[in-house]
């Protein structure tokens, strides 16, 4: 008896502004996300297990910022940041998390309160998922369960691999909670952060699976 | 008044709030995401609102001061302040930041005097306005009634 449960996603949200980050944070959680805030990219890599110092080299050392290394074991789904952010930005976060091997896979999404074509298209660029204009709302955020759908898909696939490379049982590729919910249950006690999630009904966040709008004409149309 | 005439006297007030241009949609997403277990959200986030602008218009006003105004770091306040303003809806209070933004640029400190001014003038007039709102909640919840929600749209 297999239950389809929606798979919980936990992201992080990275946003010097106290306000944003209580606004953010309540988003993520009506849209049943577990969420994580910092109020900088400094702190941001810090959790997500990276130390500045050895983050991008190739020569660096091999207990370097893995997941399966002996830093902490933090499963982040996406990460969600301001652009303009004392110290480092937003661009700079993205920079550092796109030149981390143990992290590049992770999506991240811009936010700004500006509307800069040449800023927009430098995100993207340099391998941002989307770029959202403030104040975010709900709406925007069912753009995001695609990215993240897909980051948990390839993980599960990768997992399945290996089970069956060890001769495990075949699993059918459905989206199961399994694994990756005790995984958060045990985050949530690590992380003080985290209250339990009073789940609302599914009716906001629909799944998109068509995205076709294209970035730059959303934008545009934002004035 | 009774429970109706309460919840009626809110409505009409919220709505002369967005006629007047003092709010606009965000405030109403910010009602969207209140609910049984954030029952006080919006108050919660309109009073950080309240602090951070306290804070920066004071910022502002001694940053204008100095001897030597660093319109860079004034022009950080203004971003700051337009930020948080339109997080929460305060369409007045951003308008007028976005217009001291423009200033900014010129560098012409007796003009962002007189912007500084004016966005000051528009932030009370919205608190006063977003006090006045609160206190009439109250008096619904006061009653056993439930505030009615305007229809947000998405």
């Amino acid at each position: 008896m297999v239950m389809t449960e929606e798979p919980e996603f936990h992201v992080l949200a990275v946003d010097d502004s106290l306000l944003d980050r209580k606004l953010i944070e309540r988003l993520l959680r009506t849209s049943s996300c577990q969420v994580t805030t910092v109020d900088s990219g400094s702190k941001a890599l810090e959790f997500l297990g990276v130390h500045e110092d050895d983050s991008s080299s190739p020569d660096s050392s091999p207990s370097v910022s893995s997941s399966e290394g002996n830093h902490q074991v933090v499963e982040v789904d996406l990460v969600i940041t301001d652009y303009c952010m004392p110290g480092m930005t937003g661009y700079d976060l993205l920079k550092k998390i796109k030149e981390s091997s143990s992290l590049r896979n992770i999506p991240v999404v811009i936010m700004s309160s500006e509307n800069v074509p040449s800023r927009i298209s430098r995100c993207l660029e340099e391998g941002a998922e989307e770029f959202f204009l403030k104040p975010v709302r709900q709406s925007d955020l069912s753009r995001l369960k695609p990215h993240m759908m897909k980051t948990k898909l390839k993980d599960r696939t990768r997992r399945e691999e290996v089970v069956e490379e060890r001769g495990g049982e075949r699993r059918e590729t459905e989206i199961e909670p399994e694994a990756s919910q005790q995984q958060h249950h045990q985050q949530q006690q690590l992380l003080s952060n985290n209250n339990t999630t009073k789940r609302k009904a599914m009716d906001e966040v629909a799944l998109s699976p068509d995205r076709t709008r294209p970035r730059y004409a959303d934008i545009a149309a934002v004035v | 008044m009774d429970v109706v005439q309460l919840q009626s006297r809110l409505s009409e007030y919220l709505k002369s709030l967005f006629n007047d241009g003092t709010l606009d949609g965000q405030f109403l997403q910010l009602q969207q995401l209140q609910d049984e277990s954030n029952p006080d959200f919006v108050v919660e986030v309109v009073t950080l609102f309240f602090s951070d602008s306290e804070k920066l218009l004071d910022d502002l006003s001694s940053s204008l001061e100095q001897p030597n105004v660093d319109f860079r770091k004034v022009d950080a306040y203004v971003h700051q302040l337009k930020g948080s303003s339109s997080s929460i809806g305060a369409q007045r209070v951003k308008n007028a930041c976005i217009a001291f933004r423009g200033l900014c640029e010129e560098q012409s400190i007796p003009a962002c005097l007189r912007c500084l001014q004016l966005v000051k003038q528009e932030y009370l007039y919205a608190k006063n306005k977003l006090e006045t709102l609160f206190k009439l909640e109250k008096q619904v919840v006061a009653a056993g009634g439930s505030i009615p929600s305007l229809d947000a749209g998405s």
